[in-house]
């Protein structure tokens, strides 16, 4: 194939590369002339080289922070997709109950971060809460104050209210996508209900499980208004994720060189857990056109 | 496998049907015969699909009842039926394997083992694709896909019928000469009762011992191809089958002959007093060129290879008639109709004459 190389197209794209400088790449590089220097204020900086970075990577805290971490990760995934999955096949497929249970499954998406917190937090107070008060007057002694169990319950059961709708509307738009005869030939082949969801709807909903997985992923990694604001990351370190982990230093501790190793390597994380999943949907896209 | 009886059936899609327009399928009794090979012809929108639906049970109709031999199904779902059915576009399970989409309705059915394997081949024989039974479906060819569902309606023995809706509209031509071969040849062999959906004339000739052709939710004939061609019952049965389809022309029928606008056409039958729009209709075959009878404007000659087809007009109503290979157009061409080949109708519906 002949095709005209012209460089000169690059320039259109420098507006765009200045506005991401200013915007993205100036702060992001404060950060990293913090995680390489230590300074005590008046803008003075000693070089510190890997110093920091050594520190967090040997440090417990964070080890302890970044198991929390997985561990929420890996509990609102195994709850959210199952259940946005199971809502999904339960959801009317047209008409008017299509558009209403729509708009309802819709709203949680729709309320503040910091709202769904405050609204948990209260919702859970035993003292007020309409859900700690009942808990508490049917004898099962709740608190997520200085409750650990309770308080990670507390921060689930939130995540998993706020969100399985975004797997719940992924998972319907992808089975909405499956024409009828697929159905009719299961029937006309005396498919079980179990085959029908193994071999036409999981594979037809494959595509934007994978965006929902990613999506919750990544959100669920860098979580941090709505625990914050129940738990303050409390009680002791227990729901202390990584991100509430981080302010704390940066902006509680004011320990700015740590924290800003820190956030250069929870960034590396998160960048190569999404082109990892990047790279196997972009796999199986192409396994499907194969 | 049984005799298939639909009595009184009737289907409306809207839940309150008025009038009758508002029926896709309007209220018929109609018997497929245990084994027989039936092609079920129309234009799109007839009601094809949906009587098809109805029989394998996708559809519930609104009225009327389904029976299987003496057992009424009408409210049995489409698996306690036992019926195979392939449909227009192809269905496959993309995720298994060419083999395990074959073995998918035999498998679902607890069949051993070794049975499945045996079967699976077999069919596999049939539609070409040994070779390639350990591939993933997907990413397969249309045709390749289709074939796949034609060989997974008819991988169960033991069904009551198979149902055809337009299975090789995705086909290229010479494979889907090949499959209908195949198809009629299976029919032989298992004796499964078989309907098959097309609008096409030539594939519902060539696979059918006996032909039906519904026309706006109606079954308007059921016969052998002999009969659809020499005796259409309907007017829309005469356009529809042959190429070009039947000449229908207004007329007055009084006894054994025909008043066309002057002049006057033999019959060949004695007719009684006709009410409603009175048509004649005699098939292109049937209209001989001459140097005798009624005068034509002719417009246009096409050749077609075996013969040719003379477009034309008489009195103003277009009139097609065929050229056999070899003769020539008269220079002042004039048409007779070649006695007993025509048709009387009134309000579209065939009338039967007397023998006379």
């Amino acid at each position: 194939m002949d095709k005209t190389q012209n460089n000169k197209a690059w320039f259109l794209v420098l507006p765009v590369l200045v506005l991401v400088a200013i915007s993205a790449v100036l702060p992001l590089m404060t950060v990293v002339n913090y995680a390489f220097n230590d300074t005590f204020g008046n803008n003075e900086f000693f070089w510190a080289g890997l110093e920091w970075f050594e520190e967090m990577v040997t440090s417990d805290r964070l080890h302890e922070a970044l198991g929390r971490q997985i561990l929420f990760s890996a509990i609102i995934l195994a709850i959210e997709v199952p259940l946005g999955i199971l809502i999904a096949l339960n959801m009317p497929k047209s008409g008017f109950w299509a558009s209403l249970v729509l708009i309802l499954i819709s709203l949680p998406l729709l309320i503040p971060f910091n709202v769904v917190g405050t609204i948990w937090q209260i919702f859970g107070r035993v003292d007020i809460g309409l859900l700690g008060h009942t808990l508490a007057a049917i004898g099962i002694d709740y608190n997520y104050t200085n409750d650990a169990i309770d308080a990670w319950i507390t921060v689930i059961v939130m995540d998993v209210w706020h969100w399985t709708s975004l797997v719940a509307l992924l998972a319907y738009a992808g089975l909405q996508s499956i024409p009828q005869a697929y159905y009719q030939a299961a029937k006309i082949d005396q498919a079980t209900r179990w085959s029908v969801f193994r071999y036409i709807e999981l594979p037809k909903m494959k595509g934007v499980l994978l965006i929902a997985i990613l999506l919750r992923f990544m959100d669920s990694f860098m979580i941090y208004t709505e625990p914050f604001v129940v738990t303050g990351g409390g009680p002791g370190n227990s729901t202390t994720f990584l991100s509430i982990d981080l302010a704390k230093m940066a902006t509680g501790q004011f320990d700015l060189g740590p924290a800003a190793a820190f956030s250069l390597m929870y960034f590396c994380v998160i960048l190569l857990i999404s082109w990892v999943f990047y790279t196997v949907m972009t796999n199986l896209d192409r396994e499907e056109n194969r | 496998m049984s005799q298939i009886t639909l009595s009184k059936l009737a289907h409306s899609y809207s839940a309150t049907p008025k009038s009758e327009a508002d029926y896709a399928l309007k209220e018929m009794d109609h018997v497929w015969q245990d084994g027989g090979a039936y092609a079920l012809l129309g234009s799109s929108g007839c009601g094809k699909t949906t009587l098809l639906n109805i029989i394998s049970g996708l559809v519930r109709p609104s009225q009327g009842r389904v029976l299987f031999g003496d057992r009424d199904v009408t409210d049995a779902a489409t698996t306690e039926r036992n019926i195979a059915q392939v449909f227009q576009f192809p269905v496959v399970y993309d995720t298994m394997t060419v083999r395990d989409n074959l073995s998918f309705p035999l498998r679902n059915r607890g069949m051993d083992a070794a049975y499945i394997a045996k079967r699976v081949n077999q069919i596999a024989q049939m539609i070409g694709m040994e070779a390639i039974l350990n591939r993933k479906a997907r990413g397969l060819t249309a045709d390749a896909k289709q074939k796949i569902s034609l060989g997974r309606g008819m991988v169960r023995e033991d069904v009551n019928a198979i149902l055809f809706d337009e299975p090789l509209t995705v086909i290229d031509p010479h494979m889907k000469w090949e499959l209908r071969t195949q198809l009629k040849q299976l029919h032989r062999q298992f004796g499964h009762t078989m309907i098959y959906v097309t609008h096409d004339q030539t594939e519902a000739l060539t696979f059918a011992d006996k032909v039906v052709v519904m026309y706006d939710g109606r079954v308007v004939q059921m016969g052998t191809p002999e009969d659809l061609f020499e005796t259409p019952a309907h007017t829309f049965v005469g356009y529809f089958i042959g190429s070009p389809g039947m000449n229908l022309f207004d007329a007055e029928v009084t006894g054994t002959e025909a008043r066309l606008q002057g002049a006057t056409v033999s019959l060949g039958a004695a007719y009684g007093p006709i009410k409603g729009r009175t048509q004649i209709g005699i098939r292109p075959e049937y209209v001989v060129l001459g140097d005798e009878g009624l005068p034509i404007d002719v417009k246009r000659v096409e050749d077609v290879g075996r013969h040719r087809i003379v477009r034309a007009s008489l009195n103003g109503q277009p009139l097609n008639a065929i050229l056999p290979e070899g003769a020539s157009l008269p220079s002042d061409p004039r048409v007779t109709f070649a006695p007993g080949r025509t048709n009387v109708y009134a309000d579209d519906w065939r009338v039967q004459g007397r023998a006379v």
